[in-house]
């Protein structure tokens, strides 16, 4: 890995505030080519970008400032009471002190499906919350590896981006879709007949580019968060190595994960993306596809066993683990 | 140009970089102390901890009171080293290891103890002590590695000698400690 894990954390941090530009830029972009369609003049459009950026950076803001509360509340997780389980409080402040940061809140689920997310803006503001099968299922070092895990996401600021990006994917997607409908209604004929001839042309190019834009940009910008998302799973988990030295408790919790059949009812498709390993099961065989939020468990665990020196596992303990990406 | 006003020019520039490494260096330094204050907490709780842990089993175990004569020894010795240096201080905490883990051994051979609530409350208490202390000093030694490269680096040690910027000890693990401690709860 090329560089110290500072360097990963600032890299994270400009590729963070790079993307989070990408995406407003998108938003603007589709803004404008939808307000052109609409008004048939770069006054509307320019209007129409204005309202698109300042909803997108509202939203931004609200989720950068609410939104670990509001993903808390839906996972329905309750702040954990320290006498009531002590090990985990201990194994959290364990790698808090080795990520070299403040300790987070902690939060538990009521759920027998194990799973843990981390969310929060800063290390300073964060929380962690585990599932109480999670707890039950988990030896002490397979903990300290999943810990190991969140608690990398909030040192590398994993959770900032996962707030921010996920709710500006969200405005593109809801513009879009407002526009597709607005069309589809026949919202966009009325203004254009009022319109000269010249510029009617121009908006007819411009009505063709906003639905252009408004099927593909929400498609687009929802591939580049996930990939984004892939890659620092894996950066996780090696940073979750690199706090604990114990490759081996990191493995076996992820292979039990997998093994588990039972379903995480709190999480859906807004927060799939937070989660330890992707808590919606599905039955069918299309593991690194485009649209998973995590890479598929068979390939994290090959991944730390690199780090041990083993060689990968063989197709039939493969096969045992599949079942989920 | 005025060659009087080039020499200035230089000298304000290359008085500005001394002045950002100088500092520089002092946050390093300042690191350094930081992350040792954070190991000092821990090892004082380990050593407020040992008294009831001592406490907890002395009625059980009448027969191994060498064990835990050891520890309590190897506590005192290493409450002792604490004004000795981070090389003195890390060699009596590793006895002091040593010693827990040869009790806990030991703990495994008595049913009553091993079922002991305060005695399991216990046990975990100080596996996470030592995991904190250890993973404390795995921060301090790669704060200590960073300064120590940092002064020895060029710019760098142009400034570091003449300000008296020296080299840190590391606070030595000993050979098998970057495993987890063989503290078994099951």
């Amino acid at each position: 890995m090329a560089g110290t894990f500072y360097d990963q954390i600032s890299a994270n941090r400009r590729n963070s505030l790079f993307l989070a530009l990408a995406v407003i830029l998108l938003l603007a972009v589709l803004g404008f080519a939808i307000g052109y369609a609409i008004s048939g003049r770069a006054a509307g459009a320019v209007g129409a970008v204005v309202i698109a950026v300042i909803i997108g950076s509202v939203a931004a803001l609200g989720s950068y400032f609410g939104g670990d509360k509001l993903v808390l509340t839906v996972s329905d997780a309750k702040e954990v009471d320290p006498t009531s389980a002590p090990q985990l409080m201990n194994v959290v402040q364990e790698l808090a002190i080795a990520a070299n940061i403040p300790m987070p809140k902690v939060y538990l689920i009521d759920d027998t499906a194990p799973n843990a997310f981390a969310t929060g803006r800063d290390p300073k503001h964060a929380s962690v919350a585990i599932t109480s099968g999670l707890l039950q299922k988990l030896d002490r070092e397979e903990l300290q590896g999943v810990i190991g895990h969140e608690l990398s996401h909030v040192r590398n600021f994993d959770i900032r981006f996962a707030l921010i990006v996920g709710v500006l994917v969200g405005s593109i997607a809801l513009l879009s879709d407002f526009f597709l409908r607005f069309t589809f209604w026949g919202g966009g004929r009325r203004s254009s007949s009022d319109s000269k001839g010249g510029a009617n042309a121009l908006q007819a190019v411009m009505f063709v580019v906003a639905i252009v834009l408004a099927i593909l940009a929400p498609i687009a910008a929802r591939a580049v968060q996930l990939a984004v998302s892939r890659q620092r799973e894996y950066l996780a988990d090696a940073s979750s190595v690199d706090l604990t030295r114990n490759p081996a408790g990191l493995e076996r919790a992820l292979a039990i994960i997998a093994e588990d059949k039972e379903v995480l009812e709190v999480a859906n498709r807004a927060t799939q993306h937070l989660y330890f390993t992707n808590p919606i099961k599905k039955f069918e065989e299309r593991s690194s596809n485009l649209w998973s939020t995590h890479p598929p468990i068979v390939d994290r665990i090959n991944r730390l066993r690199q780090l041990t020196g083993e060689g990968p596992l063989d197709a039939t303990e493969t096969h045992e683990l599949a079942g989920l990406d | 140009m005025n060659p009087l006003i080039v020499v200035l020019i230089v000298v304000l520039i290359l008085a500005a970089l001394v002045v950002a490494i100088y500092n520089g260096l002092v946050q390093r330094r300042l690191r350094i102390d930081e992350a040792f204050a954070q190991i000092e907490v821990q090892l004082k709780r380990r050593h407020d901890l040992i008294p009831n842990l001592v406490n907890a089993v002395k009625g059980y175990m009448g027969f191994e009171q060498d064990v835990l004569t050891q520890v309590t020894q190897a506590r005192a010795n290493a409450v002792a080293a604490g004004a000795q240096g981070p090389a003195q201080q890390a060699q009596a905490e590793n006895v002091l290891t040593g010693a827990l883990r040869s009790l806990f051994a030991v703990v495994e051979n008595y049913p009553d103890l091993k079922a002991s609530t305060n005695v399991l409350e216990l046990q975990e208490q100080l596996t996470t002590t030592e995991n904190q202390i250890s993973f404390s000093r795995q921060h301090y030694n790669a704060t200590v590695l960073d300064y120590n490269t940092s002064i020895a680096t060029f710019p760098n040690a142009l400034i570091a000698g003449p300000f008296g910027f020296t080299k840190r000890e590391f606070f030595d693990a000993e050979p098998e400690a970057a495993e987890v401690p063989v503290v078994q709860l099951r």
